[in-house]
């Protein structure tokens, strides 16, 4: 076990990464009355990683974690409070105007709410020619047969019969579709899709799932999934990063952690959750106490100490845990994998 | 006493008008519910468990076109009962509903106390304090502090406000509560921790659940039975054991096939198609269409749901006469 330092954990592989984040922070300034600095939320607060290209990842944590907010600035839509992102080695807010607009021609948006992400009033054809036109694709024919193109790609076919078609029109299943397809129109590098499913049905999930999955390896995408559902990401990304109240608290291979979580939050999420089994309903889960912290007074120390029952007094709620490798390419912030501290989860296995 | 039938519902029917036609939201659906147990109505959306749910209460759309069948509650048969008697001694006096949603459906600007005494005051006529003081009991059984009855709806989290309109539900003593996708706006925690809210209320209160739910796994965490609903029509009725081991209709088996497993390495499927029309649903089978295992018999009539049997399978596969 090594303490790697606070936020330096980097993605083993040689091979230089398509995106890389240092010590990124997304803080929002409230204010009273519009003008009396009350302080700031501290969405993102201190986030490091590195993705590789041609690799899907899982962003995973409940609401409020930060992991909406981290999509958003890893999009371009927030500008970081702190710290930079470095995509193709280029940092995002060193680029002007037209170093902007390029770069949201490299990497797509999949948003969660397929209905309220598309223009109630724009046809298939003008949602995914608008992109297009906006970077600078003139002709019009053009447009469409890259529309078709796209259409098929995200298996709507036959596309004559959707590009004339209103969101309205479509099923939510369909909608999603072209939602994806416009964050592949202009061929970009990276995806970052939000909660891609979350507002759909199970069977439908699967299939959007699957899609996404086939095209990301088709195109060899690097793709960054944001979602609260654990039970989905071992099919659908290789690495994971686990998301606590404005930081990643552990990261490894995704079934390297479910199959054995370090960090006590990790391992209530596990235990929250379960697969369809009729002896659930014999027992109550073993669900932490308390809340998520107020991201605009986070504890002191491991932000998850109030509600960790193997808490550490005088430690945890005092200095704040750097990431350990408690495995093989297994980082998880927590004081319990210190060599210096023997951890009680071992007694009470 | 435990097999004693709470709940009887037959043949019923609820179907309502719209730009396209009639729609079939609910057509012709029979289930029991005993006493203390907890049954899931499983389905995806627009299979008509909402409305399910709504014709149970008598909340009927303005739209309304057929509402029919025989609901039996306690043996009396409450859908004779003029509305009048059905609001003072059914509805949210014997039987309450959780909808969905409803945490985000509280009234933002009165305190949450008086909200959730407010059916006391309404269906029983009780008298403020004492509504109040009860409400508070039902907060303890939900695992909601005292103080809380004071604050605001904006005050409380997602998962407290799930369990103030849950609160609300219970505190008429029902003997049966209906919730509508009760946890599927929370998060994972939130969701385990009311969830086992449920276990206990049912364990130590002995209340009657109708889960309404799309998600698989969380259903098999209160589940006694359940009954899964495709396209208005209950397709399956099984002992919760059965049902999540071995799943029998076509459709049952795909669905259980297309849940993401988080401890299996199987990929999961989707099912391919979609549902067919409420307005115009086919003659024979209604998932037919979708079935990997439909015959001719399948398209030209319609599988009954054979009655009075531990499992029934709305399926030819498991008709007597067409397997032999």
């Amino acid at each position: 076990m090594t303490a790697t330092g606070a936020h330096s954990a980097v993605a083993p592989g040689a091979e230089e990464p398509i995106l890389s984040v240092r010590d990124l922070c997304t803080w929002f300034e409230l204010r009273q009355w519009g003008f009396i600095r009350v302080g700031s939320v501290r969405a993102v607060d201190g986030v490091s990683f590195d993705l590789r290209r041609g690799e899907s990842v899982a962003f995973v944590g409940e609401s409020g974690c930060g992991k909406s907010s981290l999509a958003r600035t890893l999009l371009g839509l927030h500008l970081p409070s702190r710290g930079e992102v470095v995509f193709e080695g280029r940092i995002l807010s060193a680029l002007d105007t037209a170093g902007l607009k390029s770069y949201r021609a490299r990497v797509g948006y999949v948003q969660q709410d397929p209905y309220g992400a598309l223009p109630p009033f724009m046809d298939v054809a003008r949602i995914l020619g608008e992109p297009l036109r906006i970077h600078g694709v003139r002709g019009r024919a053009e447009r469409d047969q890259r529309a078709r193109e796209v259409l098929e790609e995200v298996r709507l076919s036959p596309p004559e019969e959707f590009l004339g078609k209103f969101p309205h029109m479509l099923s939510g299943g369909q909608q999603q579709r072209v939602v994806i397809a416009r964050a592949l129109i202009l061929r970009p590098t990276m995806i970052i899709a939000d909660e891609p499913v979350s507002m759909l049905d199970a069977s439908v999930r699967v299939e959007i799932l699957n899609l996404l999955r086939s095209i990301q390896q088709a195109r060899n995408l690097t793709l960054a999934f944001i979602t609260h559902d654990l039970s989905t990401v071992r099919h659908f990304a290789e690495r994971i990063f686990v998301m606590y109240a404005g930081r990643i608290i552990e990261q490894s291979q995704v079934d390297d952690l479910l199959e054995h979580p370090q960090h006590p939050y990790s391992e209530a999420l596990l235990a929250a959750i379960a697969d369809p089994d009729p002896d659930n309903a014999a027992h109550e889960r073993a669900v932490p106490a308390g809340e998520p912290p107020s991201l605009l007074h986070p504890p002191p120390g491991c932000r998850y100490h109030p509600r960790c029952p193997w808490r550490i007094e005088a430690k945890c709620d005092v200095d704040e845990p750097p990431l350990f490798e408690p495995r093989p390419g297994h980082f998880s912030a927590c004081w319990l994998h210190d060599p210096a501290i023997s951890d009680p989860r071992e007694a009470a296995r | 006493m435990a097999d004693r039938v709470l709940l009887r519902v037959e043949d019923l029917m609820l179907h309502y008008r719209s730009e396209q036609g009639i729609v079939r939201a609910v057509d012709k659906v029979s289930f029991d519910v005993r006493r203390g147990e907890a049954l899931v109505l499983l389905g995806e959306s627009g299979c008509g468990k909402s409305s399910l749910a709504k014709a149970l209460m008598r909340l009927l759309p303005r739209n309304l076109h057929h509402f029919s069948g025989r609901i039996e509650l306690n043996g009396a048969d409450v859908m004779a009962y003029p509305e009048e008697r059905f609001r003072s001694e059914v509805r949210w006096v014997a039987m309450s509903l959780v909808m969905q949603a409803a945490m985000n459906a509280l009234n933002p600007v009165v305190r949450v106390g008086e909200q959730v005494a407010e059916p006391l005051r309404v269906h029983l006529g009780w008298s403020r304090a004492r509504a109040f003081e009860r409400a508070a009991e039902a907060f303890a059984q939900v695992g909601v502090a005292g103080d809380f009855l004071q604050r605001y709806p904006f005050e409380l989290s997602g998962g407290m406000r799930q369990r103030v309109v849950l609160a609300m539900a219970l505190v008429t003593e029902p003997d049966l509560v209906i919730m509508d996708e009760p946890t599927s706006a929370l998060d994972v925690l939130t969701q385990a921790g009311i969830m086992n809210v449920l276990k206990r209320i049912k364990r130590d209160l002995g209340t009657s659940f109708i889960l309404i739910t799309h998600d698989v796994a969380a259903s098999s965490e209160i589940a006694d039975r359940v009954a899964l609903m495709y396209a208005g029509q209950i397709v399956e009725l099984a002992d919760a054991r059965q049902f999540f081991r071995d799943p029998a209709h076509p459709y049952a088996r795909l669905l259980m096939a297309s849940v993401p497993r988080l401890h299996q390495g199987h990929r999961p499927e989707h099912i391919s198609g979609e549902p067919p029309s409420m307005i115009d649903p086919p003659d024979g089978c209604r998932f037919a269409e979708r079935c990997p295992d439909r015959f001719a018999l399948c398209v030209e009539n319609p599988p009954p749901l054979p009655v009075g049997e531990r499992r029934r399978v709305r399926c030819w596969l498991y008709d007597r006469e067409t397997v032999s």
